[in-house]
């Protein structure tokens, strides 16, 4: 059930959950972590579904804030949900004037003692997540590059270059299936790699971290081709044997190839936010290969100099 | 960081594959390319739980691309009219949603080969089907063949695949057989049962489901004890009182009369899961996860469990009788199909057990499974002793119990805390409250069930949770001497106790207890 709370206050929020759940009958919860989700107000229904529907792998406390205008006198209003498909607890908080440059004074007062706090950006995310004042809370910071409406390349770069640990990018999860396929198929045929190619659509922030992984890991140029997607369509790697190829055209229907084998389908259908969130919230620590990756793109990105980090830039 | 020093260190494998990385821990298993060829396609076992596996592995994205699955059964079926009953068995028993880019990639491997276990050109027929996999869909000469048929054709089957070129392996490529319980009914067939299989296969390749092992919950057992500090401590008969292991079905023996009868509860449950279960929870901490050093801990603890020397003091055994069950009228176990009106398989079983080692020296282990109870549950219980002085007056404490630790297997998977707690009011009243951890929906959609977690074991040939043949002769030497001290008992007139449907079970057993001064909890 939902209970509204204008011109509230966390105290007020924090026994808004204790009074609901001790009348649901059941004042603990077994809540495994905070979930903060910094999202814009039209966006917020649908990244609160994800949140319900990985709040069923993961009990948790879920704080959705919504930073309004900054104008105008300070106010904090509040939905605050317990049951009702959550497997935990949610609240809905939306501030407007100046408590929009402090909603970290909102957040910490009700994050769950000792659990781990998880802050996710399904939208736009800060230039620098790790030094936002949400993000500070946090010792797990998603961000989604694909999600943003202009300028994907350049969202990944910026949170490449401001990794820190804790940091990973739902662009880098949605690979995990193709690294998945990829790694399994090195060890099927422990076969030296002699190069590559990555095809995807023009702009795919998870075709720049497929480039990168594979490079800083074989040690060899992968090329990177475009076609018209959707997301990934094809990842080929050289070997003196042949290629091993995995090629999906549809997002969903893949054929993998491997030298000297027939050819094998492989259902790789293009994954939505609730499992990728789930799969974040399953690791709690850094993500090491994430991290490599992040900083070989960033190394990469800056030797190239001139274009792409003007473009970074503006 | 100490834990990232610690992880790089793990050892290198001679070929590395430049894309696996131990820290990388999001890439997950997946089995090398190989099929399974499934045996008894048309039973219970296959269509609720291994065919539903089957496809919620490959919707995790965990088989292998150009895994197969082959059929064998006396049916006069053509490819599709497996594929339409796996498709059946999916619709109805799998946990992941139904993807049809999943389906359409797995339903191409499906083969089906029709025949009977003596029939020399049905397995000419399946090995010509393997051949063809292996040509076309690439499973490299890599096969499993799941046996979900009743024990005694075994011998038939796997004479068969050897006698057919079925069970020899290329180098480098692997034949595994798949087995389910029971695993004989008494230490001499079981070695018989062993020896049968052992002639074909090698040792390593056997794999033993008990479903148990696969469950979230009886792995986290091993997790509870050696993660964590604060219980180890006190695991040891200086603060346990004795430790309750129950297995309990509302359901009665249903359709499975044939199997049934003859074989009994502790045939059926105590010899396998119950001992499994109390050997994680009593034995000594492990080397490590791999399964030898499992493997070792448990056999010491398998070899140090001795019987109560009176066996009628310290066991009870019962039928369920006619009555109402859950508010249902049901007939009692003498008066179902196909059972003997005198048979004298008991439906009820409680055991003692005592644990030669300093741990648990003097503390008794109650094993119990039945059906027809009163709820279908799972737990194992540690009860600790009471304190050894209250400074309370005896009237505060008088509803006050022993703190118990419960780990509940299924369902409502998790772990219960009872200790004593004030009473709110001005007197001081101490009554025991419960604390509750639950998976939850955990323990849903997103876990992996059992059978899923086991097959996928089988494939990358990863044996930890399958018990050894070592394991299950000593766990039938353990049964044995009740076994045949209750068939002393028939023999003497004196027969299994009845007992009322949908109760705990029979007087005899709460006596077993009440001798102790102890009592059964209500699971």
């Amino acid at each position: 059930m939902t209970r509204t709370l204008n011109a509230t206050t966390s105290a007020a929020v924090a026994a808004e959950f204790v009074r609901a759940r001790t009348h649901a009958g059941s004042p603990a919860m077994g809540m495994v972590l905070t979930l903060v989700i910094v999202v814009e107000e039209d966006a917020a229904a649908e990244a609160l579904e994800a949140a319900r529907a990985a709040s069923h792998e993961h009990p948790a406390r879920v704080l959705a804030v919504v930073l309004g205008s900054a104008r105008g006198a300070a106010a904090v209003d509040a939905e605050v949900t317990v049951g009702a498909g959550w497997s935990g607890e949610m609240a809905l908080i939306r501030l407007t004037g100046e408590v929009v440059r402090h909603p970290e004074s909102v957040v910490l007062p009700l994050l769950l003692p000792d659990s781990p706090v998880v802050a996710w950006w399904p939208g736009a995310a800060p230039v620098d997540p790790a030094s936002d004042p949400l993000g500070r809370l946090a010792t797990r910071r998603i961000t989604d590059a694909h999600a943003v409406s202009t300028s994907r390349a350049k969202a990944l770069h910026v949170q490449c270059a401001s990794y820190a640990p804790g940091n990973t990018d739902l662009a880098w999860t949605r690979l995990t299936p193709w690294r998945a396929l990829l790694a399994a198929a090195l060890d099927q045929q422990p076969l030296k790699v002699t190069g590559g190619s990555v095809t995807a659509e023009r702009l795919s922030p998870g075709a720049e971290l497929m480039v990168a992984w594979l490079t800083s890991r074989l040690k060899v140029d992968i090329r990177r081709h475009n076609s018209d997607g959707p997301g990934i369509t094809e990842v080929v790697l050289d070997t003196a044997k042949g290629p091993i190829r995995i090629a999906r055209d549809d997002g969903r229907h893949a054929v993998l190839s491997t030298p000297g084998n027939p050819d094998r389908p492989v259902a790789l259908a293009r994954r939505d936010v609730p499992d990728l969130l789930a799969e974040e919230l399953r690791r709690l620590d850094e993500d090491d290969i994430y991290a490599q990756t992040a900083r070989f793109l960033t190394r990469r990105i800056a030797s190239r100099g001139g274009s792409t980090r003007k473009a970074a830039k503006k | 960081m100490s834990s990232g020093a610690a992880r790089s260190s793990t050892q290198r494998t001679t070929r590395r594959n430049p894309l696996r990385d131990p820290l990388d821990r999001r890439l997950p298993r997946i089995a090398p390319p190989c099929g399974l060829v499934l045996f008894g396609v048309t039973g219970d076992l296959s269509r609720k739980k291994v065919m539903p596996a089957i496809y919620d592995l490959a919707n995790r994205g965990l088989l292998p691309p150009g895994f197969s699955l082959t059929g064998f059964a006396r049916r006069d079926w053509a490819d599709e009219d497996f594929a339409q009953v796996v498709h059946d068995s999916v619709a109805e028993h799998a946990r992941t949603p139904f993807r049809e880019e999943v389906w359409a990639q797995l339903a191409q491997g499906f083969r089906f080969v029709p025949g009977d276990f003596a029939d020399d050109a049905a397995f000419e027929r399946l090995r010509a089907t393997i051949e063809e996999l292996d040509e076309t869909r690439g499973t490299g000469g890599n096969h499993a063949f799941y046996l979900a048929i009743p024990p005694g054709a075994f011998g038939d089957v796997v004479g068969q695949l050897r006698e057919h070129g079925l069970t020899g392996s290329e180098p480098g490529a692997w034949r595994r057989v798949v087995v389910e319980k029971p695993f004989g009914h008494d230490l001499a067939s079981a070695r018989a049962l062993n020896a049968t299989l052992d002639e074909v296969f090698p040792d390593g390749s056997i794999f033993r489901i008990d479903h148990y092992l696969g469950k979230e919950t009886v792995q986290n057992i091993l997790a509870l004890r050696f993660a964590n500090t604060m219980f180890e401590p006190i695991w040891n008969a200086n603060y346990v009182d004795h430790v309750q292991i129950t297995m309990a079905e509302d359901v009665g023996i249903g359709g499975r009369a044939g199997y049934y009868d003859g074989i009994g509860a502790a045939r059926d449950v105590i010899q396998n899961h119950l001992l499994q279960l109390m050997s994680l929870v009593a034995m000594e901490e492990p080397t490590g996860f791999e399964a030898a050093a499992l493997r070792i801990e448990k056999q010491k603890l398998l070899s140090s469990i001795r019987l109560p020397d009176d066996l009628a003091a310290t066991t009870a055994r019962g039928q369920y009788a006619a009555g109402w069950a859950g508010g249902e009228q049901v007939a009692g176990f003498l008066q179902e199909d196909g059972i003997a009106p005198k048979s004298s398989t008991e439906t009820f079983a409680a055991i003692t057990l005592n644990v030669d080692n300093r741990r648990w020296a003097g503390v008794p282990f109650y094993l119990r499974t039945g059906k027809r109870l009163g709820r279908r549950v799972t737990e194992v219980a540690i009860v600790f002793k009471r304190p050894p002085h209250h400074f309370f007056n005896p009237d505060a404490t008088e509803e006050l119990t022993q703190n118990v630790l419960v780990i509940r297997v299924q369902p409502d998977e998790g772990m219960t805390v009872r200790f004593g707690s004030k009473v709110p009011g001005t007197t001081m009243e101490i009554r025991d409250v419960t604390m509750d951890f639950a998976y939850g929906s955990t323990f849903t959609e997103a876990s992996p069930e059992a059978y899923e977690r086991l097959i996928l074991d089988v494939l990358l040939g990863d044996p930890p949770l399958f018990p050894r043949h070592e394991e299950v002769e000593l766990s039938w030497r353990i049964l044995d001497p009740i076994l045949d001290f209750w068939a002393g008992q028939d023999r003497k007139g004196k027969r299994p106790e009845a007992y009322d449907s949908g109760g705990w079970g029979p007087a005899s057993a709460d006596a077993m207890l009440a001798r102790d001064g102890r009592v059964w909890r209500r699971p």
